[in-house]
């Protein structure tokens, strides 16, 4: 931080001091998150300000630390799990979908799991096998869950504040590649923003750019270069990919008649696919074109030399624009 | 450091003394107390069975020779403590006052056997059906007592072969790490489904995965009452005043099928059964009281008809339970249906009317 600005990183550590020093039942947990402060520093001097009891270094088994804190929840705590990279989510899986997320349905509500877990999501940041997935469909599909991908420090603040206030269980995905870009002004107010609504970034008649995570930044660029031609984009940053805020995302589509939607993630069954099946079934009339899709191909994400290739990139958007604007 | 850990047995098969009795073996109104709710149990699992058999419940898990150690763990349990169960605890269950007619209800497959009314359940999770999984809830609900510093303890039950799921062993590790006020009981029943305990683990004991997580594990005859309760109170009391876990390897045998879906006598030999049902929980508890002179006939037949007497209200209160509702799958999901899934209730809705309207398409 400097000058009052933030980085998406330095936001998140942000509202974790925040929610801790607000509520004494938030408890942080995770791999190297007391005295190491995080491996991305997310939760840098929270062990100080708040003490071991509330900071847990925990054994390396992301098993057990979804496990512990479905039981941490259903107690009343509020704990807000940290997974070291999505590549390591997947241990923690069972226990979101067999447990956290239906735990009040399973109980009528008299316990429930009002717990986060955050994780680093996505490539871009040349990083090893594993550490750069985008596998947020997986929890997007599973009923009972929120999911939950700011993309500014601003938005991650608000949203993570949301997602430790919400009495469910909140996935909350941060895009490794945002943590240090940009530093935003941003006031520790306490703010919260909504979990079930879009965020309209940019305003626009001629198409529709629906996105999350980083590719909301390419996104953005895209609108730039196509408002120098005087092609008017609207760019929405799609945030909660679950529950979806679809009458945001067809009120839009209906008004541009235009829409491509842009993802890291791989393209098969992706929240993508989703966004674009329910437009269909809203506004098919409205329509100019067929929806187009810029996303991962369905391919590992492959060792750092090609991840440039494997994103959606500016050019690419501005190519599906072409072919939404230049439709017969 | 030696591998062998204490086993505990007080009763014979036969119900006579192997070993010096504790001392609060001569309390006879709390031990007619554990016989009379193992044979309400037994009575209630045998119903369950049989309304399965007949179709008015779905599948069943029975819990016929596991009195012993539900009974125990039941009644030892403080009101505060939390039971993070399995599924096949219908006796502890019972004891924690959850109703025979919730039980019913939830292998009935009605949402509402889901809500435990009984305040001395209301923070005791539900069974659990995913393998050993649990018993990491259990630690988490242990680790919540220690933040807030609090004398309770979370008790978790599984069977011998959830002990090999990384989630038990992940469990023990960091109750180890930790010292977690917790107790894990491992109703070793010999059987997982079809795979018997030999071959589930090369381990000689199940309670020796204690020692790799540094926590403190024992054995007992799991059919021997005495033993399992005194035991587990020991367990209890080392968890609740900060001693650390327990793992309780309970020694039983698994007398009926695994579920009423499966069938036994596939996998394991009538000779093998028939040498068990020699050792069972329920016998050996009545033939010490009556040994000692405080049980006979006549109080058996009392006991027997107050029994049946209890499940079949239940079963009554459950066949009068009606149609729940609609809203039932969906009320519970998110604290609030989210608005955004407005349309996905309605698209039920719509589902039911036509049903309704008679429009059946098989």
């Amino acid at each position: 931080m400097s000058n009052g600005k933030y980085t998406l990183v330095e936001a998140v550590n942000l509202a974790l001091h925040r929610a801790m020093r607000d509520d004494d039942n938030v408890v942080v947990l995770g791999e190297d998150v007391g005295v190491n402060g995080g491996v991305f520093r997310a939760t840098l001097g929270l062990r100080e300000a708040f003490g071991f009891k509330r900071v847990l270094d925990t054994p390396l088994a992301e098993t057990m630390l979804a496990g512990l804190a479905v039981g941490m929840a259903a107690q009343g705590l509020r704990p807000v799990v940290e997974i070291q990279f999505m590549g390591f989510i997947y241990a923690a899986m069972e226990h979101l979908v067999s447990h956290a997320s239906r735990l009040r349905n399973r109980t009528r509500g008299r316990l429930s799991c009002p717990m986060v877990l955050r994780t680093p999501m996505g490539a871009g940041i040349r990083a090893p096998e594993h550490h750069s997935e985008s596998t947020e469909a997986l929890f997007a599909h599973v009923p009972g869950l929120r999911v939950v991908v700011p993309s500014s420090p601003a938005r991650a603040y608000g949203l993570l504040l949301a997602a430790i206030d919400d009495p469910d269980p909140v996935v909350f995905l941060e895009p490794t590649r945002l943590y240090r870009m940009n530093p935003q002004p941003l006031l520790d107010d306490g703010r919260r923003l909504p979990l079930d609504s879009c965020f309209t970034l940019r305003e626009g008649r001629d198409l529709t750019l629906l996105s999350w995570g980083a590719s909301v930044h390419e996104s953005l660029q895209a609108a730039g270069a196509l408002a120098e031609r005087g092609i008017d984009a609207e760019v929405i940053d799609v945030a909660c990919l679950k529950p979806l805020d679809l009458d945001t995302l067809a009120a839009s589509v209906r008004k541009t008649g235009r829409c491509v939607i842009v993802h890291e993630a791989p393209k098969s069954c992706a929240v993508g696919a989703e966004i674009a099946a329910s437009l269909y079934e809203r506004v098919l009339l409205d329509l100019q074109a067929p929806i187009q899709r810029v996303t991962a191909p369905d391919i590992p994400p492959p060792l750092y030399r090609l991840e440039q290739l494997y994103l959606p990139g500016v050019e690419d958007i501005l190519a599906a624009c072409e072919t939404v604007l230049d439709y017969a | 450091m030696s591998l062998d850990l204490p086993y505990t047995r007080y009763l014979a098969p036969d119900g006579r003394p192997v070993a010096e009795l504790p001392g609060w073996a001569d309390d006879f109104n709390l031990l007619t107390r554990l016989y009379r709710q193992m044979v309400l149990t037994r009575l209630f699992d045998l119903k369950a069975v049989a309304l399965q058999r007949t179709g008015r419940i779905g599948t069943y898990a029975p819990t016929l020779g596991q009195e012993a150690i539900g009974v125990a763990l039941g009644s030892l349990m403080q009101r505060e403590d939390v039971l993070v169960p399995y599924y096949r605890d219908t006796a502890v269950q019972l004891l924690r006052g959850v109703r025979m007619e919730e039980i019913l209800l939830y292998w009935g497959g009605d949402e509402r056997g889901s809500d435990f009314v009984e305040p001395l359940a209301a923070q005791d999770f539900p069974i659990c059906v995913p393998i050993a999984t649990q018993a990491l809830h259990a630690c988490g609900v242990a680790t919540a007592f220690k933040v807030r510093g609090e004398h309770r303890v979370a008790v978790t039950t599984c069977g011998d072969g959830a002990t090999s799921k990384g989630d038990f062993l992940e469990a023990l590790n960091v109750a180890g790490a930790w010292q977690l006020p917790v107790v894990f009981v491992v109703n070793n029943n010999q059987w997982a489904i079809s795979v018997p305990r030999r071959i589930q683990c090369g381990a000689p004991t199940l309670a020796q995965k204690a020692l790799g997580a540094g926590i403190h594990g024992e054995q007992v005859d799991g059919n021997d009452i005495l033993a399992v309760h005194d035991r587990l109170r020991h367990a209890l009391e080392r968890a609740r005043h900060g001693k650390g876990p327990v793992l309780l390897e309970c020694l039983s045998y698994r007398l009926g099928d695994h579920t009423t879906a499966d069938d036994a006598t596939r996998y394991r030999s009538a000779e093998e059964v028939r040498q068990a049902w020699q050792e069972e929980p329920v016998k050996r508890l009545q033939a010490f009281l009556v040994a000692q002179g405080v049980w006979d006939e006549g109080r058996e037949q009392a006991l027997l008809a107050d029994c049946q007497v209890e499940v079949q209200r239940a079963v009554e209160n459950f066949e009068a339970a009606g149609v729940q509702p609609l809203g039932s799958v969906f009320e519970h999901v998110y604290a609030r249906w989210p608005a955004a899934l407005a349309e996905q209730r309605e698209m039920l809705e719509e589902r039911l009317a036509r049903r309704q309207g008679g429009e059946h398409h098989e």
